[in-house]
Order: structure tokens, then C-alpha cells, then sequence
């Protein structure tokens, strides 16, 4: 009995069952179990005579010496024909800041003489990448959510998997001076953070500068404080919550706008006086949406780098 | 003034990027990475693009070189391991 159920498992169908039943390595079979103990004997009592019996396939160190000399030469020809390339196209580009240039056009005379009439933004940047170009804006947001969700599916250690919990486990020490340093200068860079974010529309800045900061912040108070001190108040249920209400309020009120403004229909979206910090319509709220999304990218993908989990 | 200012930050922005490509320890290479964008953050204040300026001294400078400095710890390329060397 035992013997046919044996015969059965080296044929095809069998192999598939084991295989389905999730088996691995199934389909590959050792031509000879005793053929590999062999081996093994033979390895472990004369290794010399045993490395004798791997076959030449031609491969020598010159041969290798003289590729990698050719690979180094054809690699500073390579850089060297680019670089000129580069250098000769830059000739035929226009002089920088004149007049006539092609970027000068009624769309850039638009937005410059009725930037600030149109969105109330003080700030012209932010007028145009999130009023009049705010879709673009969107799909970076999405961009930079997709790319933390591909290191997230790269990167995270699975439940299986040891995850490192304490900051021993993953080489960190306590270091004194940068604890009082980042005791300082964390609460500054999070304050300057939030206020290139509020300021987005009146001053430079904006959603992904100030995000930039405040994702900077979060990786100094992480390195220094360790990753127990910094999920007291972030941890991966907040990065899910926070990402996807910001994309979705983004969605639904530049959706709600450019439906409105595309229908000549009122928006009821005051504008306000340009200059006040509540002011410029949507700029604002948006700018604190996408400050949320790219902070939160940040820090993720540091704590994903590092540890292998948010 | 002006101009001899931004000659020397494009000549400083030159080395820095041929530097960053022949450094032999890649822990160099990336702190030269990262003072070439600081050079490229003041060079987009000198060209009136102060937004530019924070964004890339903010990810340039700062996140981007913490990632790099992780990865190369995460593949042992820095750390405790360059005592022995």
C-alpha cells in the first residue's frame, strides 16, 4: 500500500496535489539522495581533490582585467559624450531672465497680473499650483502616497518576522547631546513647520516645504528619543488616518471647485482680503492637507528604512 | 558682488559633484551630497525662488541624506563594522 502511495507522489499529479497542499520545491527532485551524501563525503574528506572536479568554463583573470579596463574606458567616453551633449544643447537655449523668451506667453501674463484678483493668494506659487493647477498638485500627493505604500509593501517586516521593538535591537544608543539638542530644536522646527504651512499662501512655502520640515523634525525626535517615545502619539493607525483624510478632503473640495468654476456656478468659497491669513479660499486647507500627506511620507519612509515598520 | 558671489557657489556646486562621484567611502559621498544641496538651496535664493530654496533644503539637504545614511547602515556599508577596517 505504502509502495503505490509513493509511486503516486513522483508522478505528475501527484507532485501538483503536494504542491497545492503547499509543499515547496515539489517539481524539483534530487536525481540521487545518495549521490549528494556522496558528495558531501567527498567534500569534507579531500576539498582540494573536490574543487579538481569542478569543470573550467573558460573564465580567467586576465580575461576579467582586461573586460574591466574596457568597461572603465567606455564608461569616461560614455560620461564624457553625454556631458558634451548636455554642454552644446545648453548653448541653444535661451538667455536667462530676457524678455522675449517663449515662457513669456498670456498664460504666464495671466497668472502674474490676475494671480492675486482671481485665488486672493498674495503668494503667486501657491496661487498656481493649488488654484489654478491644483489637479497637478493632487496627483503629486497621490504619487507620494503611492510611494510610500510600494516601500511599505517592500519594506515592512512581516508579522512572522522578528520586528526590532526597543532602539538597542536596532543599533541605536542614548546620546546625551543630541537628546538636549533635539529637546530644543524639535518644538522650533515642528512650530517653523506649521507656520510655512499657514503661511503658504501670503509667504514662500507651502504644503510640501513645511511637510518636508515637519517630516524632518518627526525623523530628529525619532533618532534621538527612540521609536517608544514617538508612538505615543504616531503610530501606523495615525499615518493610515491622517493620509487618508487629507487626499480625500483634497479630492472632494478641489473636485466640489473645479466642478462650480467650470459650470460658471458660485462656489459660496469667500476670498477674502488678500494679505490676511484667513484668506485666498481653498489655499489654505489644501495646503494643510498636503503638508499632512508629506510629512507623514517622510517620516515613514525613515521609519520603514530603519526599522521595517511605521 | 553679486556675481562673483554666484561664480563661486557654481564653481563650489562643480566640485561638489565631481567629488560626490570619485569620493571613496560612500559615507563622504553622501555628506558631500548633501552640502551640494545646501550650495543648490542658496543658489535658488540668489535666483529669487525662495520656494524652492525650503523645499530642497528640506529634502535635499535633510531627508534625503537620512535616507541614504540608513540604507547604508541597513547594508552594513557604515557603522561598527568600519572599526575593523
Amino acid at each position: 500500500m505504502s509502495k503505490i502511495k509513493k509511486d503516486y507522489e513522483h508522478t505528475f499529479f501527484g507532485k501538483l496535489e503536494r504542491w497545492i497542499a503547499g509543499e515547496n520545491d515539489v517539481f524539483y527532485e534530487d536525481p540521487e539522495p545518495m549521490a549528494l551524501e556522496e558528495r558531501e563525503k567527498k567534500a569534507g574528506h579531500n576539498y582540494l581533490a573536490y574543487l579538481e572536479q569542478i569543470p573550467d568554463v573558460g573564465y580567467s583573470y586576465e580575461k576579467a582585467k582586461a573586460y574591466h579596463y574596457i568597461y572603465r574606458i567606455l564608461t569616461v567616453l560614455m560620461g564624457v559624450f553625454i556631458v558634451g551633449t548636455l554642454l552644446y544643447v545648453v548653448y541653444f537655449l535661451p538667455p536667462f531672465g530676457d524678455a522675449d523668451n517663449p515662457v513669456n506667453n498670456e498664460v504666464s501674463r495671466r497668472y502674474i497680473e490676475k494671480g492675486m484678483e482671481e485665488t486672493g493668494a498674495v503668494n503667486i506659487v501657491a496661487g498656481m499650483i493649488l488654484d489654478y493647477r491644483a489637479f497637478d498638485t493632487f496627483g503629486e500627493s497621490n504619487v507620494l502616497f503611492i510611494a510610500a505604500s510600494a516601500v511599505l509593501l517592500l519594506l515592512k517586516a512581516g508579522d512572522g518576522a522578528k520586528t526590532a521593538k526597543s532602539q538597542k535591537e536596532i543599533g541605536m544608543k542614548e546620546d546625551v547631546i543630541l537628546q538636549r539638542v533635539t529637546f530644543i530644536l524639535s518644538p522650533m522646527l515642528f512650530l517653523f513647520g506649521i507656520y510655512v504651512i499657514l503661511n503658504g499662501h501670503l509667504s514662500p512655502g507651502g504644503g510640501f516645504s513645511g511637510g518636508a520640515i515637519i517630516g524632518g523634525s518627526l525623523i530628529l525626535f525619532r533618532n534621538s528619543y527612540g521609536y517608544e517615545a514617538i508612538e505615543q502619539f504616531f503610530t501606523e493607525k495615525t499615518f493610515q488616518n491622517c493620509t487618508l483624510i487629507a487626499l480625500g478632503f483634497y479630492c472632494l473640495a478641489k473636485s466640489y471647485s473645479f466642478f462650480t468654476g467650470a459650470n460658471h456656478l458660485n462656489s459660496h468659497i469667500p476670498l477674502g482680503t488678500p494679505g490676511d491669513i484667513f484668506s485666498a479660499g481653498l489655499i489654505l486647507p489644501l495646503n494643510i492637507a498636503v503638508g499632512i500627506v508629506v510629512a507623514c511620507t517622510m517620516y515613514s519612509f525613515y521609519a520603514l528604512f530603519s526599522k521595517g515598520g511605521i | 558682488m553679486l556675481t562673483a558671489f554666484k561664480f563661486v557657489m557654481f564653481f563650489g556646486l562643480i566640485v561638489c559633484a565631481l567629488s560626490a562621484c570619485l569620493a571613496r567611502r560612500l559615507l563622504i559621498s553622501v555628506a558631500i551630497f548633501m552640502s551640494y544641496s545646501v550650495i543648490m538651496s542658496i543658489l535658488w535664493v540668489v535666483l529669487k525662488s525662495p520656494d524652492l530654496a525650503i523645499t530642497e533644503a528640506a529634502v535635499g539637504a535633510g531627508v534625503t541624506s537620512v535616507l541614504f545614511f540608513v540604507t547604508l547602515k541597513r547594508i552594513r556599508a557604515i557603522g561598527e563594522d568600519e572599526k575593523h577596517e
